[in-house]
């Protein structure tokens, strides 16, 4: 079983990415589980949300203690909390950032394994919005290989319609663009 | 053993307590509660419905327009005057029951 | 929609109302439950659900409405959480007396003070002498199946009487994971148009709603308790019917590894998936645990729960509430209570965790079982309130 959490600000799209990750599993055959930490949330707010994706049966009911991955849609939650709490040793961070891996590595002393994507900058050109979650599922799909590029397209496009076109575009761009390290 | 206060088996109770004849208590007649019973002087009566209306029984049927009047259904009647009370013509007296 | 899906569990509850054919939807929104009625609003006014959606004032009307539609003869349906739940209690001794089928989905949220929108038991646990039935689901796929169940069980001449559908709220109703959605015609089969025994019909008069002197309020009571009772019955015939049709099986008390097990943990609702990988965890560590979860709340299968502990000689019972001024939780205060007659009792212990939303952690159910093996012999307190900081 691999656990994701998922950093971002309320509104950005983190509890959606989850979902769209979860339905596209599924629609694969396999389990998966999304949820949001759970309760009331305003815009702009830290938030999490949660993933968990295996070949069976997921009789698990907990908060992700341990996540395998964690994917950081906005980069200034990692000066609100330790984004890796938690994270397995040989884990993986997805972080939203336009800045050079040994940087990030310096200024939050990450050990795990890394994969960056300027989201934000992907988000405006492609979407004209600072929304970066459809991108980073992208970069997660990329450096984690939980489920196919093309899994992802049913779940998009239902979900986003009129914009979905777009969103796919941002999706595959950032698995692209995504630079791993580490 | 001690001896049941009870009306009927609990599997004689009808279903959800519903009572399943409508209009049931027609078979409680009220009259029996009268100390006075209300007396109609025809002479008197503009046949206007006014008891009809105002009794909160139902008591007072329609004799039809060839009789004229607003007979009072003694079996139901409580002897509560607010007939007497309403009759614009002061047709109606209350009277005490005889025991 | 038909096959495997993954959707919100509270969508999936709504979508059951909808291959239901629900006719009357009274309801009132409070958080966790929002999303299936705002689900079921929708699918009303999109035309794919004809039915009467009612938006009324308050959960104390949402029953009131639901009581009346059913007297009506009107398959009812209503959902709601914490607050709403208890706002509705006077109504909710009246329909099951009054023999209505009525099918609630209640997405178990704790109860104020303080403002809790996290999931606990406390809700419905306030409601079990109600006189409904009770059940609860672990999963969403439960959740759908369950719904289904819920109108056809309720309206089972030998039952009527009404359903509550327990889900877990938040941990249950705002998940996305993988539900079947079975063919609707399979459904129809397994759930036909309402025929209601009792209705009120202006061809047929009768009055409902009526008075009950002390002459014959006891034996009402009686006739009752024995509905409620004979219930258990007709459910497990229905779930076999549902396995005939749909291939999965639903039981009142549910055992996982309990054939050897010496010490045995009880839970109810979507903390059991947790409780069951914990169990697979302490097996692997060579611990002879097991558990029991417990599906049929109301009625209490009495003998089916004797049945799965027996054997057993510790039982650690889970609670996610509390009652105060007892030093119990509900669940553990009857299970208890039947085990007592045994000639062989085993030790009982009861553990009240999870409230207000405090994630129950396989670590909570090694701590449990821990302690199952010691407080025996150090003559503490039977009861406990796990992870509560002193």
């Amino acid at each position: 079983m691999i656990e994701v959490r998922i950093h971002g600000r309320g509104g950005q799209g983190a509890v959606t990415s989850a979902e769209l990750m979860a339905m596209a599993a599924i629609e694969g055959g396999k389990f998966a589980q999304a949820f949001p930490s759970f309760g009331p949330e305003r815009r702009g707010a830290p938030v999490t949300a949660f993933l968990r994706v295996d070949d069976r049966q997921i009789r698990l009911r907990e908060k992700v203690y341990k996540p395998d991955i964690v994917v950081v849609l906005d980069p200034s939650v990692m000066n609100i909390s330790r984004v890796d709490e938690g994270l397995k040793p040989d884990g993986l961070l997805v972080i939203n950032t336009g800045r050079e891996a040994a940087d990030i590595r310096k200024e939050y002393a990450f050990k795990q394994k890394m994969a960056l994507v300027d989201a934000s900058h992907i988000a405006m050109e492609e979407l004209g919005l600072p929304i970066t979650n459809t991108v980073m599922l992208g970069a997660l799909v990329k450096a984690s290989g939980l489920i196919t590029p093309e899994a992802i397209q049913g779940p998009l496009s239902r979900r986003f319609g009129s914009i979905a076109a777009r969103n796919q575009k941002a999706f595959d761009r950032a698995f692209t663009e995504v630079r791993m390290e580490g | 053993m001690t001896k049941i206060d009870a009306l009927m088996s609990w599997k004689e109770v009808p279903v959800g307590c519903h009572v399943p004849e409508a209009g049931s208590t027609v078979h409680y007649k009220t009259g029996d509660w009268r100390s006075q019973r209300p007396i109609l002087d025809r002479e008197k009566c503009i046949y206007c419905a006014m008891c009809w209306i105002y009794c909160p029984e139902g008591c007072y049927e329609d004799m039809g327009p060839e009789e004229k009047y607003y007979k009072v259904d003694l079996d139901f009647c409580k002897g509560c005057g607010i007939c007497a009370h309403e009759c614009p013509r002061d047709a109606i007296e209350m009277v005490p029951e005889e025991v | 929609m038909t096959g495997r899906t993954g959707i919100e569990v509270s969508l999936a509850l709504s979508e059951a109302v909808k291959m239901a054919n629900a006719d009357v939807i009274a309801a009132y929104p409070i958080t966790p439950q929002t999303h299936i009625v705002e689900h079921l609003s929708e699918l009303v006014a999109d035309g794919e659900l004809d039915a009467e959606f009612v938006p009324v004032e308050s959960e104390h009307s949402a029953m009131s409405a639901c009581l009346g539609s059913s007297a009506a003869g009107a398959r009812t349906f209503t959902a709601t959480s914490s607050q709403g739940l208890a706002l509705m209690h006077e109504i909710l001794y009246i329909a099951p007396a009054m023999r209505l089928p009525i099918v609630l989905a209640v997405a178990n949220r704790a109860l104020s003070a303080p403002i809790s929108i996290w999931n606990d038991h406390s809700d419905i646990m306030g409601e079990r002498d109600t006189g409904w039935i009770q059940l609860f689901a672990e999963n969403g796929q439960e959740v759908f199946d369950l719904t289904l169940q819920a109108f056809r069980i309720a309206e089972d001449p030998r039952v009527m009487l009404p359903v509550a559908v327990n889900l877990d709220g938040f941990t249950l109703s705002h998940v996305i994971e993988p539900v079947i959605f079975p063919e609707q015609k399979l459904v129809d089969q397994f759930l036909p148009v309402y025929r209601p025994q009792i209705r009120l019909d202006p061809a047929k008069p009768l009055s409902m709603g009526m008075f009950g002197i002390p002459e014959i309020y006891t034996e009402t009571k009686r006739a009752s308790e024995m509905a409620l009772m004979d219930s258990k019955a007709v459910i497990v015939k229905v779930w076999d019917e549902f396995e005939a049709l749909f291939g999965r099986k639903y039981s009142p008390i549910e055992t996982y590894k309990t054939e050897d097990a010496d010490t045995i943990l009880v839970s109810m609702g979507s903390v059991s998936e947790t409780a069951m990988t914990a169990i697979d965890e302490m097996r692997a560590d060579g611990k002879k645990v097991g558990l029991v979860r417990i599906r049929m709340w109301r009625p209490f299968p009495d003998e089916e729960f004797k049945a799965a502990v027996a054997g057993a000689r510790v039982i650690g019972v889970t609670d996610r509430s509390i009652t105060p001024g007892s030093h119990a939780g509900p669940v553990f205060m009857e299970i208890r209570s039947l085990l007592y007659a045994l000639p062989e009792r085993p030790a009982v212990f009861g553990f009240s965790l999870g409230l207000g939303g405090r994630d129950v952690t396989r670590d909570n159910y090694k701590y449990i079982y821990d302690q199952c093996q010691v407080l025996e012999d150090t003559g503490q307190d039977r009861y406990e309130m796990v992870g509560v900081m002193e």
